[in-house]
């Protein structure tokens, strides 16, 4: 939030003067029919995509030749706003000349580009770019129907953020790579999440199969498993640094049983580790005595400095006893 | 020919508003606490303009009406009063009110959720009114307040508000009422119903934008939200805005007199734009006309998005709205739709059309020839009226409303 956040923004004014042109003329709003497609020796594909209760409807007619896969006309119904109205448009005239193979490249990307006045600057407000996906979708189904395939075969990977077009893997190896931890993270690195807001969590504009939110998570459970398990393995060659705290407070345990206790113990005293506490310069270790050796004068000098420089010797040369 | 039929959001500041409030800028422009004439010179103003406000409301001499800076404050300020006063520092735990409240009163409550405060939020049945007996069903003796509007700003449908009052009159709760949508549209009579607390909003009716009220009847406890300089009685401190309240009580005196012959002409112009809309195939309109405010519509029509109309009436330089002017930038279907139970296809359809008193014969003229205009253009461009139907296997999978 800032200056510029404080007032609302215009949501029309943000559409590019293309977007308003298509919307109040769109160029390919109609449609084919079986004759005409017959006539002309051709195949029609008609594909539905939305539905009004989604606020959101498109049907795509495409008429293709059979003996070369072109796309030779296509046209397009709408129920929508103006940039799925314009959206619509622009995608057919995208598939028009294509091969059926090329059009399935078309991503929601591509007609969003189309729809902008010049490159830098978007042609919809962020919520709006995900009207733009439903020329995506659509066209992938038109796609399987004329290939007689499953429009999901299209899809080469798993898409989380669909106006972004950002997939799952590259998700989790952003997040991996630059340690990321929060979704405002995310949305900065890739911008998924940055759009319709459907994919950060349950409860957007539509429903999803992955979330931002579960992914950030479950990326984040998997790298300090990863952290544990190296910790781990380190702790078990013996680096004291390397390993989780957990370790270092039975190793130091460990320690001081093997060489201290038995001494404090002749002299009616003990101790106890209370915390570990690792630094950039030292290894604190927190200890408390027990016993005799509590208030005992040598105890905060000759047997601290004995309990010291036995962990030291055996495990880190940066470890400092502190008593308390 | 520019056409504002969007006056549930807000509405015109009437001329002879701005002429009652001019010379409270910088000709009477002293504090009104103050001891000099300066300050003194405000007072006989302010004195009429709580009468006009009185007057209008059919209010008690023993009740107390505090000038806000709108109805969002006056709403949270029953809330969070009432959650302080009953809930934290009393034994009540509960507040009951309506799923199609206004934001101010529905965010307000969410956040006392929050805080621990349970919350029931009644449906409304499908003429988009919360019934009394449903009220009355969900009070316990551990409720504190009950928070139901008097008109709808979506569908301007009216609530039972005088049966609602009865019924927390006998259980001892608490009644509020946002009037925002009623107060200068339809009587609202305060000896009649019986109501222990009523926000109002200036700019609804005709009066500037900044300035509301909250009615407390028989000046009830009801712990401040503003603390300083124990203005309005020490009830809501800050400087009294003067050419505001003067601004307020012209507009509601205005808004109120003779208010049923005003009813009659808005009425009329709306119901000739209703009937000229509802020709139109595939249509319906939100609630019985007879229990709606006079001047709104909410119409439904299949095939057409609320946001692609709402862009071809502007292009027609008509102003409407597709329910809350709050909830425009929204991507969700209209929530009251949702409520009502309209059949889902319907919930992303809706248009609303508010008249005022200001709205012409010529306007509503003009608006039946651009909206059949743009229903025709829009529904031949719709997918929902398209001929050639999708090839086997292209048929669409039935999309999923996603309630929060």
């Amino acid at each position: 939030m800032a200056k510029n956040d404080l007032l609302g923004a215009s949501l029309w004014d943000a559409y590019s003067n293309k977007v308003t042109t298509l919307m109040n003329n769109p160029q390919h709003q109609g449609e084919i029919t079986e004759e005409e497609a017959a006539a002309h020796g051709n195949r029609l594909i008609v594909a539905d995509f939305g539905a009004e209760s989604c606020g959101d409807a498109v049907r795509l007619y495409w008429e293709v030749d059979p003996k070369t896969d072109v796309i030779v006309n296509s046209k397009f119904k709408s129920f929508g706003c103006g940039t799925a109205i314009a959206s619509s448009d622009i995608m057919t005239e995208l598939c028009i000349g294509k091969t059926v193979q090329e059009a399935v490249k078309i991503t929601n990307i591509d007609v969003e580009f189309a729809l902008r006045d010049n490159p830098e600057t978007p042609a919809v407000p962020p919520q709006k770019m995900h009207c733009s996906v439903m020329a995506y979708d659509v066209i992938k189904k038109a796609a399987g129907l004329y290939l007689g395939v499953d429009s999901e075969t299209f899809e080469e990977e798993i898409i989380v953020c669909e106006c972004a077009r950002v997939s799952l893997r590259t998700l989790q190896e952003v997040i991996r790579l630059n340690d990321l931890t929060t979704i405002e993270q995310i949305t900065d690195y890739t911008k998924a999440g940055g759009f319709c807001k459907s994919c950060i969590k349950p409860g957007g504009h539509e429903k999803r199969e992955y979330y931002l939110v579960d992914i950030l998570r479950d990326t984040r459970r998997e790298m300090d498993e990863e952290k544990m398990k190296a910790a781990a393995d380190a702790g078990s060659k013996g680096s004291f640094e390397s390993m989780t705290l957990v370790q270092q407070i039975k190793a130091i345990d460990a320690e001081i049983d093997e060489s201290v206790r038995q001494f404090l113990i002749m002299d009616g005293g003990d101790m106890e580790v209370i915390d570990v506490k690792p630094g950039d310069e030292y290894i604190d270790v927190y200890i408390r005595y027990l016993g005799a050796c509590n208030g005992c004068a040598s105890s905060a000098t000759g047997t601290l400095y004995a309990i010291e420089s036995t962990l030291k010797e055996k495990l880190s040369k940066k470890i400092r006893v502190l008593p308390i | 020919m520019l056409v504002y039929l969007d006056n549930n959001a807000t509405t015109m500041v009437d001329p002879l508003v701005v002429e009652a409030m001019g010379p409270f800028f910088s000709e009477i422009y002293g504090n009104p606490n103050s001891l000099h004439k300066f300050g003194t010179a405000s007072h006989p103003a302010l004195k009429k303009a709580m009468d006009q406000v009185y007057m209008a409301l059919n209010a008690s001499d023993n009740d107390d009406i505090i000038f806000t800076s709108c109805a969002t404050e006056s709403n949270n300020w029953v809330l969070k009063s009432v959650y302080l006063d009953h809930i934290v520092n009393g034994d009540k735990n509960h507040i009951i009110t309506t799923e199609v409240e206004h934001p101010s009163v529905l965010a307000a409550c969410r956040a006392l959720e929050e805080e621990g405060v349970k919350v029931t939020y009644l449906p409304v049945n499908n003429q988009g009114v919360v019934e009394a007996h449903v009220v009355r069903s969900f009070i316990t003796d551990k409720t504190a307040l009950v928070s139901v509007m008097w008109a709808s700003n979506e569908t301007g449908m009216i609530f039972p508000i005088k049966e609602i009052g009865e019924i927390c009159k006998e259980k001892g709760v608490l009644f509020h009422t946002d009037g925002v949508q009623a107060v200068g549209k339809i009587p609202v009579d305060l000896q009649d119903v019986h109501v222990d607390f009523l926000s109002m909003s200036a700019h609804k009716f005709h009066g500037p934008k900044g300035v509301g009220a909250l009615y407390i009847k028989d000046s009830q406890p009801l712990s401040p939200l503003l603390h300083g300089g124990e203005h309005m009685g020490g009830r809501r401190s800050g400087t009294l805005n003067v050419p505001y309240i003067v601004a307020m009580g012209k507009a509601i005196e205005l808004a109120t007199t003779n208010i049923e012959e005003k009813i009659t002409s808005i009425r009329a112009k709306r119901d000739r734009l209703e009937d000229a809309l509802l020709e139109l195939s595939d249509t319906f309109v939100v609630g019985d006309r007879d229990n709606r405010t006079p001047n709104t519509i909410l119409i439904s029509i299949r095939g057409v998005e609320g946001e692609g109309m709402l862009w071809d009436l502007n292009n027609g330089q008509i102003g409407a709205s597709t329910g809350s002017a709050c909830a425009s930038e929204d991507l969700q279907a209209n929530t009251v739709m949702l409520a009502i139970g309209a059949d889902s296809e319907l919930a992303h359809t809706g248009i609303r059309l508010s008249l005022s008193r200001f709205t012409t014969d010529a306007e509503i003229d003009y608006t039946i020839e651009h909206f059949k205009k743009a229903v025709f253009r829009l529904r031949a461009i719709s997918s929902s009226f398209a001929k050639v139907g999708p090839t086997p296997g292209g048929e669409s999978k039935e999309c999923e409303l996603h309630h929060h």
